[in-house]
Formats: C-alpha cells, structure tokens, sequence
C-alpha cells in the first residue's frame, strides 16, 4: 500500500511528462497527419533556448525561456512546413522520410553549434527539495502541464482561429469553400504544435539531459500517447498520458525499467488492436 | 587494306598506352601498400563523431590528434610525419566494422585508434584480427577479452571496478545497490561487484537496470531510497547519468548519507549532469585533470592551448592520447610499422605517462595502471581521495581472484 501510494505522484509526473512532449504531436500528427520526426528536435532546441538566456537570466532561465522557446520551436517548425511539409501533404510515409532526415540534420547542427557533450541548465533555487516522492520540479512540470493543456483547449474552443482550426481538421474541403484560408491556418497549427514541443524542451531541462541528442529520447514516447490517445484529440491525449504514465510508474515498480517498457509496449498494442482509433474518435477528413 | 593498316596500327598505339598507364600505376601501388613510403605514416582514428556516442568519443578523438601533432612536432616516428585518417562510427556498430575495414584496405593505415563502447569494440575484433591490423581502444571496460590485434589502454575490471569496491570497504559501506544501463558492460560489472560482495561480506541490496538512453528515474529513485543501501555503485552510460543524478538530486538524496560510485562519469559528463547535482559523489578510474605529474600539467596545458581553456580532460581522453605514443614508441622499438613487429616491441615498453607509469603487458596487451578514487568537487573537477599507491597488474580475466573464479565462463 505504501508502495502504491509513493508510485502514485511518480506516476502522475511521469504522464505530465509525457502529456507535454505529446501535445504538440496532437496537432501536427493528429491534426494534420504529418508524422514529424523532427517534433523532437523542436523539444531540443526549447531546451537549448534556456540554455541560452542563462547568460542573461540566470537562474530564472527556465521560466523566461517558456515563451521565448514556443517562438523558437514555432517558427523552426513555420519555416520547416513552409519550406519543405507542405509539398508533401496527404504523403505521411514521404513525411517521415523526410522529418526524420530534418532531425538527423538538426542534431548535427545542434552538436556544430554547441559542442557534442550535454550542457547545464540550472534550476531556480525554489525548485530544489520536493514534498515525499514528490520533488517540486515535477509538480512544476505537473502545473506547467495542466496550464498548457488549458491554454490550448481555451485556443481551440474559445478563438476563432482555434474554431477555423478545427474546422479545417474536420472537414479540409468545406472549410475552404466556407472561406477559410486553408494555407494559413496549416502554417498556425504547425507554428503551435511545434511552440508547445519549445516549452516541453524548457520543462525537461529540469529533469533530464540537454545535449544534441535529447529528442530521440522522447519521440517515441510522443507519439504512442498520440496515437493511443486517438488523433487530435486533446481529451485522448491527457487520459493517454495519465495512463501510460501511471502504467509505467508502477510497472517499473514491480519489475524494473527495461521489462516495464516492454510491458507498456504489449498494452498499448493489445488496446489498438480492440481499438485501433485510439481511445477518442475525432471524425475528420485530415488531410486526406 | 589501307584502312586495316589504319586501325591495326590504332590498336597498337592503344595498347601502348594501356601498357605504359600500367608500367606507371604499378610502382605507385606499392608505395602505397607499404604504409607510406614516402615520408609519411598513415593512422587510422575511428570514433562516433554523430549520433548519441559523439558526445564522449569526440573529446577522445581531439587528444588523439594532439598527440599526433606533438609527435610530429617533435619530429615524427622513424623519421616519418604521422597523418591521420579520420572516420566517423557514427554510434553504429555495423558502420565501426565497415570503415575499420576501409581505413585497413584502402588507406592502408598502420594502426587505429578507435572505438568506445564494448559493442564497437566487438563489432571491430574480427575485422582486426582478419587483416591482422592493429586496434588500440582507450576505454575502460567489462575485460573478458584479449584479442591479439587489441591494445587496451583502459583499465579493465581489476583496474577500476574492484579498486571502487576496496574503497567502499575502507570506508564501511556494506549495503550497496547496483544501478546500471541494459546491456554487457554494467552486466558483467555487476556479476563481478556480487561475487566481490559475497566474499567480503557485503550485502548487495538490489540491482537495477534501464535501457540506454532512458532518462526516467522516479521510480528508481524511490526504489533506492527505499532500500536504504549505504552506497550506491553506478554504472550508467551516457545521458542517463544525467537523469539520474538530477532526479536523485531533487529527490533529496545526498552524497554524505548514500555515496553513489559512478565508473562512467568524467570531467567531461560532470559539465552535462551539472555539478550542483554530483558535487561529493565519488567516481573511479586511472586519472583525473588534477592527478599531479608533470606529464599531466604538460597535456592538460597543451590540451587547453590547443581546444580551449574552458575544456576538461578526463580518463578516456587521456587513455586516447596514451595510446598514440605507446604505439609511436613500440614503432620506435621495432624499427618498423609491420604489426606483428610492433606487437612483439610493444610488451614490456613502460612511460610516464599523465596518469603516472604506464606499462604494456605483453602477454595480454592490457596496461599496468594505477587506481583512483576521487570526489567531485563544487568546481566540476575531481580531486582524488584514494589511490592504489602502485599500477596493478591487468587481469582481465580475473584469474588471481579466488572469489571471481566461474565468471569468466558466465
């Protein structure tokens, strides 16, 4: 019972965790149906975005970087879909081919510009200590998760420019002929799904790596709650998140680390194959 | 009639030609086979300089380039400039065998100096010892091997891990918990550490394991903390470190109240993992940036002259650059690159070296190396607490421990 009870928090971060390197993905990959391999190199940069304004910040970096990083990673992400995804909509295996040669790119550069061993982003003083198993870096994540999740889902139900979205997502041929500049709100969908992957990279700098390769640790993981969680649903994705969180924390806790992925791995295959769509359906005709 | 004139005559100009292009290629092929023969030896340097590995390899390959460039400052070897030929493993195991087997055959190198973790190592070994090439690899490892075409300028388990374990002895640590990444190195470390502990009555509390490159600790953490061990021995790789010592950090574990031995954290990873998160730790190995020798005050000043102040060096770094002039120097022995020449030069040569003295054991081309224990200090360097006070004989099969008999079948 105590066992259950200390895995519990650790649990609910992990899923955080997990929530915020997949909410981006809902809206590249579930909204849009491009499989963005190079989601991951946006985290990368979010997290060198903090390492960079340590200079000017200090140890306040990581809360200043929030906002600079979903700039960064957003237009990144702009420029990536002007320039190169939006010649391949509607093709996702050409997409993936193609993000995935983005990504190797971009950690290369990453390692040109700052040097292959991971740097140090320093935590604010107040984020040190924790209540229990419960350290305050992870219930920072925690809050930070929970704000973007609503942030994102007062956007998407609340502006217009989030109605246009969802609109476009749901029926791409009806929006146009509503009047609904296509073009732009898919330049929108990717600067966001790729600003939230910039905060997600702020975030893991409190409790992971950041070097050239920090990405590829998280990719995988981005896209299982995505796609359990059932495409573009942000409902799928935070109950996606929780569980695959939950299910690893304790997992590990009764087995250890490797087996406890292989366990997560034979869930979530078995759950798609009684459902396929994922926990949420979303009727919509993406991009197809 | 005239016309077959004509082309006959073209035919014998054309083949002529063929001949005289051969007549001059031939020469040129066996200067080349000769390794230089001209005023030049090609070496071959082979580490990940992309993918999740250059993290580490890239430092080792820079020392590795210093001292072929002091060893040319210096006038060479047999009177000969050193050049070497750079290849990128690119943190892929099939891609290590594939250019070690290019810088063999087609720059015809006279030895290489590469690899990093065992998986490349044995990825390499049978392409060394088919073309019967020279290997020098300069990271500690999990020993169990001794190849005749490897020199191993690490330090094998005896040299590192065993010494680690002495000292959490000496201080009294008798509850340990084993945390390492999945895959042969840390496995094989931990059979060695429970046979170790059976026979010096430790209690070996638990003993976990995590994927390469996993960087969610919680769970382990709160695995450990529950254990309750009087140490911890580490033998994580790469970013998972990182992980690991951040969230142990903010899990509020200490260094005073459980000690975590960490046998793959350097200078170099102390950056990355951030020194507020290790500063007190203890770490093991054969030499540190402040280990005092002159050697050592020598190449950490050329190093930073040549790369950077802000730059660390570290233990790999140093066994890479080690390597080099044990090579240089059984070449001198020898008289020659041949390999088979410089194998039989090469057992016995002893240097000082940064690390201390350093001497090649012929029979297994394994180093005599000395031990270190150190702390990691608020600074990120680490000062060494304990040392073995001579360089130990390698033993990488572990036979002149009683208790470790049976591992090295397992």
């Amino acid at each position: 019972m105590e066992a259950f009870v200390n895995q519990l928090p650790i649990g609910i971060s992990i899923g955080a965790v997990l929530l915020l390197i997949a909410l981006g993905l809902t809206f590249t990959f579930g909204q849009m149906g491009v499989i963005n391999m190079a989601h991951g190199e946006f985290i990368m940069a979010g997290a060198y975005t903090a390492y960079l304004l340590q200079d000017l910040t200090g140890r306040m970096a990581v809360i200043v970087a929030l906002p600079v990083a979903f700039a960064v990673a957003g237009l990144m992400g702009l420029i990536l879909e002007r320039t190169a995804i939006r010649h391949f909509y509607g093709r996702p295996l050409d997409t993936l081919l193609l993000t995935w040669g983005v990504s190797l790119v971009l950690q290369q550069l990453a390692r040109d510009l700052f040097g292959a061993p991971n740097v140090q982003v320093q935590a604010p003083a107040w984020l040190q200590g924790g209540i229990g198993t419960l350290p305050y870096n992870r219930l920072f994540i925690f809050v930070l998760a929970l704000l973007t999740v609503a942030g994102v889902w007062a956007y998407l139900n609340r502006t217009g420019q989030g109605r246009r979205m969802q609109a476009v997502m749901q029926n791409r041929g009806l929006a146009a002929v509503s009047g609904i500049d296509t073009g732009r709100v898919d330049q929108r969908t990717f600067f966001i799904g790729s600003g939230l992957a910039g905060v997600a990279g702020v975030a893991l700098t409190l409790i992971g790596p950041v070097g050239p390769t920090l990405g590829t640790y998280y990719i995988v993981d981005a896209f299982l709650v995505v796609v359990a969680g059932g495409l573009g649903s942000l409902l799928g994705a935070v109950v996606a998140a929780a569980g695959l969180g939950l299910l690893n924390s304790y997992a590990e806790f009764w087995s250890d680390a490797s087996l406890a992925k292989v366990i997560v791995f034979a869930v979530i295959v078995a759950f798609l194959q009684v459902r396929p769509q994922g926990l949420f359906v979303l009727r919509s005709r993406a991009l197809s | 009639m005239r016309n077959s004139v004509w082309r006959s005559g073209a035919a014998l100009a054309a083949l002529a030609i063929a001949l005289a292009a051969c007549g001059g290629e031939a020469p040129a092929n066996e200067s080349g086979a000769a390794a230089g023969g001209d005023d030049t030896i090609k070496v071959g340097i082979l580490h990940s300089l992309s993918g999740t590995m250059a993290i580490s390899e890239v430092t080792v390959r820079d020392a590795e380039l210093l001292a072929i460039e002091e060893i040319n400052k210096a006038g060479g070897v047999l009177g000969k400039q050193l050049v070497p030929v750079v290849e990128d493993g690119a943190s892929d195991w099939p891609t290590f065998a594939e250019k070690a087997t290019k810088l063999i055959r087609q720059d015809k190198v006279a030895t290489t100096f590469g690899g990093w973790t065992s998986a490349s190592r044995k990825a390499m070994l049978p392409v060394f010892e088919r073309s019967k090439a020279l290997l020098w690899y300069p990271v500690q490892y999990e020993g169990l091997e001794s190849s005749p075409y490897i020199f191993y300028t690490g330090a094998t388990t005896n040299q590192q891990i065993i010494p680690g374990l002495d000292y959490l002895k000496e201080q009294g640590k008798k509850k340990l918990f084993l945390v390492g990444s999945d895959y042969v190195f840390p496995r094989t470390a931990n059979k060695i550490i429970k046979a170790y502990a059976a026979a010096n009555g430790m209690e070996i509390l638990g003993e976990e394991y995590t994927p390469l490159g996993h960087t969610e600790y919680g769970t382990l953490t709160n695995k450990v903390v529950q254990a309750k061990p009087d140490a911890v021995f580490n033998t994580l790789n790469g970013d998972s470190n990182v992980a690991f010592f951040k969230q142990l950090k903010s899990a509020g574990v200490t260094a005073e109240e459980m000690p975590v031995l960490s046998v793959s954290v350097a200078e170099e990873e102390v950056t990355g993992i951030g020194v507020d998160n290790i500063a007190g730790h203890p770490v093991a190995w054969n030499y540190y940036q402040t280990t005092d020798t002159p050697a050592n005050k020598k190449f950490v000043e050329a190093f930073k002259a040549r790369y950077g102040a802000a730059k660390v060096t570290s233990d790999p770094m140093e066994a890479g650059y080690n390597a080099v002039y044990l090579w240089a120097e059984a070449v001198k022995k020898a008289g020659t690159v041949e390999v088979e020449a410089v194998r039989k030069a090469a057992g016995g040569i002893a240097l000082e070296r940064p690390e201390g003295l350093v001497t090649i054991d012929g029979e297994n081309q394994h180093m005599y190396k000395t031990a270190r224990i150190g702390i990691i200090q608020p600074d990120g360097l680490i000062k060494e607490v304990w040392n073995s006070g001579e360089p130990i004989k390698p033993d990488p099969y572990l036979k002149g421990y009683p208790w470790a008999s049976g591992l090295a079948a397992g």
